[in-house]
């Protein structure tokens, strides 16, 4: 099945489905009153959102510099800084460490950079036992799903749905309280820290001017993943880049405040090392891989290049009325939502992926709502437009031309009217069926009946 | 040897289709909206104290409001008169909690509270097991500066006696003294920025709250992977 019959049918299948419904907007319900609550607490949220968009203005627009500044830095205190042009590259990085380092299990804390390049299936293939630390990641992967939100992985599961699984997959699940299966978790991970070889992170974060990766979560997974097992590695774009330390100040509240309605998130932790001569813990080698897998491509676009400044807060798919309603897994993609459906095209091929750009309602919330000010409703109409110019749909095209000749010929304008106003009544017969030629908006809607008198004649004949 | 060349290569290739990419310049940010992009030299981030909440001009509201953001994370946060008052206030919640067992560092002040309560204590200073600091029943620690703006603390590996010390002990306690208390974000960072200039910490962590998530309906529940419980005790 194509990509995008794939999505049609999950879509209509998604937007159908009450039980879905009910759980996202369960989820959701609070979102917005929260977020707007502490965005009020901002005293200037609009210079802030201006801000922050400028600073990742400048970091993108001088990406180069800063990520040689950023891996002098980082080198300069035994990191290991690795290149990835691309996923393969990065998964073969990544299972040389663990050979070299004789590795059999890995720790991970949220990544969607290694959702990207599907990492956990390659290493699991290789014999690595592979355990996702974050809870929402937890859960996807012992149903073996992707995850369904780039920040709240398991939102479309009921807390009973949950308690089956735990029951089924750890035989423990003493209730379906959020709290007791939350203890499940807890308690089946403390080992694994402790006794897992490699430690694996994404990256929220990478600053220029002080070689540092900062990581933000809430549950402290990453805190932990970073600091028991004796070699960490760290997966991220090269886009993740701000040129200053203090420009975290303005970042981390509102990567917070964006993406969950939070003041901040709870840990917000920045490594500019391994272990040093003198500290007490954390690993002994750290080995940082950067990876572009076509985000040169999307930064050559220089119209869209600011899709770059993403800090994947999730904000834009929470507000999105499509994204509600047909839900994470419909768009197939590791970033979905609006911000999934702008650069999935650039990083996957336009012609398999622009499905993605129209569907959409251009209301625009999502670049209301995004906080380095992407623009994504338009990116979504440049995305349209470079489709069809590049390819054009043959009936579509056809359709249009059509449509010109009949309206600028009022001879064929007013036959046209006509032969509609004969054919009406065959419409009502076939509505929605095959034999309807505008079956695909009838589908869903009521087509409004067309008048005796048009209004023209109207015009032509009143008093 | 090999490897390395490829590794270059890949570097350079990156850096390259960077460079090729950034001939052709991209619109500055905000064109499409009425806040005009303002051309500037400095940081555009530097002004994000006047965006930011505020934060009272006094010390006292600005403990306020610690007290205040500490309250809505579910953080403890005591108040204490000197640090003489420090014994007891520990006391209380090893009692209360039956701690058997503490992990701390060495420090001025963790020194002082961790032996007031005559428990044993696993220092991490030179080293430790990690099975041993999983038994404990508290992490006792130092810490940079408290920030009245989010009611957060900051520690770093240095400050706090390592990476794990702060996160794996189901109830972490932070000692602070008064003058270490900010106002607010901006400030925290110029903060470690004079203190540690060219030798930072390889960690450095915002600790806002204990451990939570809301992975299971959106529902909050504490002590996720990190501590349950997080006490700031501070005269
Ligand atoms: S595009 Fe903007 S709103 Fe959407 S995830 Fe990225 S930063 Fe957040």
């Amino acid at each position: 099945m194509s990509f995008v019959s794939q999505f049609k049918s999950l879509a209509s299948e998604k937007t159908r489905d009450l039980r879905h419904r009910s759980v996202i907007r369960t989820a959701l319900r609070s979102y917005e009153v929260v977020r707007d609550k502490r965005k009020a607490a901002f005293q200037s949220w609009e210079s802030a959102r201006q801000a922050a968009a400028e600073t990742k203005w400048e970091a993108i627009n001088h990406l180069d510099e800063h990520l040689v500044a950023l891996t002098a830095k980082l080198e300069a205190r035994g990191t290991k800084v690795h290149w990835a042009s691309n996923g393969a590259q990065a998964r073969e990085i990544i299972s040389q460490i663990l050979r070299d380092k004789k590795a059999r299990s890995i720790i991970k804390s949220k990544a969607m950079t290694s959702e990207e390049i599907h990492l956990n299936h390659a290493l699991e293939k290789e014999g690595y036992t592979v355990v996702e630390s974050d809870l929402g990641e937890f859960i996807v992967q012992l149903r073996h799903e992707a995850p369904y939100h780039i920040v709240f992985p398991s939102m479309h599961l009921t807390r009973g749905e949950i308690k089956d699984l735990f029951q089924k997959e750890l035989g423990d699940a003493p209730s379906d309280s959020p709290e007791d299966l939350t203890m499940v978790a807890r308690r089946v991970m403390r080992q694994k820290y402790l006794t897992a070889d490699v430690g694996f992170t994404g990256g929220n974060f990478a600053i220029a001017e002080t070689g540092m990766i900062s990581i933000t979560e809430n549950e402290g997974n990453a805190r932990l993943t970073a600091a028991l097992p004796k070699t960490m590695i760290t997966l991220m774009g090269i886009e993740k880049v701000l040129p200053r330390f203090a420009d975290l100040a303005l970042f981390l509240p509102m990567l917070a405040t964006a993406g969950a309605g939070q003041p901040m998130t709870c840990y917000n932790t920045m490594y500019s090392g391994p272990r040093q001569p003198g500290e007490c813990d954390g690993p002994e080698e750290w080995h940082v891989v950067l990876l572009d897998n076509r985000r040169t491509e999307l930064l050559a676009n220089a119209e869209q290049r600011d899709s770059l400044h993403c800090i994947r807060c999730g904000a834009c798919l929470n507000v999105c009325p499509i994204f509600r309603n047909v839900g994470g897994h419909t768009y197939g993609t590791t970033y979905s939502g609006p911000v999934g459906a702008v650069i999935t095209p650039h990083l996957r091929g336009l012609q398999d992926w622009k499905h993605l750009s129209n569907a959409s309602t251009l209301c625009g919330g999502c670049t209301e709502a995004c906080p380095v000010k992407i623009d994504l409703h338009h990116h979504l109409l440049q995305n349209r437009r470079n489709a069809s110019t590049s390819e054009p749909a043959f009936f579509e095209k056809l359709a249009y031309q059509t449509f010109a000749i009949v309206a600028n010929e009022p001879a064929f304008w007013s036959l046209a009217k006509k032969i509609g106003w004969l054919t009406q009544p065959l419409q009502s017969l076939v509505k929605g069926t095959a034999l309807d030629p505008a079956k695909a908006w009838t589908k869903t809607r009521e087509l409004p009946p067309q008048p005796l008198e048009s209004f023209k004649d109207w015009w032509k004949n009143r008093k | 040897m090999k490897n390395e060349e490829i590794i270059l290569s890949e570097r350079e290739k990156i850096l390259g289709r960077i460079r090729e990419a950034l001939k052709v310049s991209a619109p500055l940010p905000g064109s499409h909206s009425e806040v005009a992009a303002h051309a500037t030299t400095e940081s555009p981030a530097s002004h994000a104290r006047e965006w930011l909440p505020s934060v009272g001009a006094s010390g006292a509201e600005q403990f306020d409001l610690f007290a205040k953001n500490c309250a809505d994370l579910k953080a403890d946060f005591q108040l204490l008169n000197n640090r003489e008052e420090l014994p007891a206030a520990l006391q209380k919640i090893a009692a209360a909690e039956k701690w058997s067992r503490i992990a701390s560092h060495d420090g001025e002040l963790s020194n002082f509270a961790s032996v007031s309560l005559g428990l044993p204590v696993l220092l991490t200073d030179k080293g430790y097991d990690v099975q041993e600091m999983e038994k404990c029943d508290a992490g006792i620690s130092e810490c940079d500066a408290l920030i009245a703006q989010t009611g957060g603390v900051v520690v770093t590996n240095r400050s706090a006696g390592g990476r794990a010390l702060s996160v794996l002990p189901p109830h972490h306690i932070v000692l602070a003294r008064r003058e270490q208390l900010v106002a607010d974000l901006p400030a925290a960072f110029a903060l470690l920025q004079q203190k540690y200039a060219d030798n930072y910490p390889s960690m450095i962590s915002f600790i806002t709250g204990p451990s939570r998530t809301g992975d299971i309906e959106r529902i909050l529940v504490l002590g996720a992977h990190g501590p349950k419980k997080l006490t700031i005790l501070c005269f």
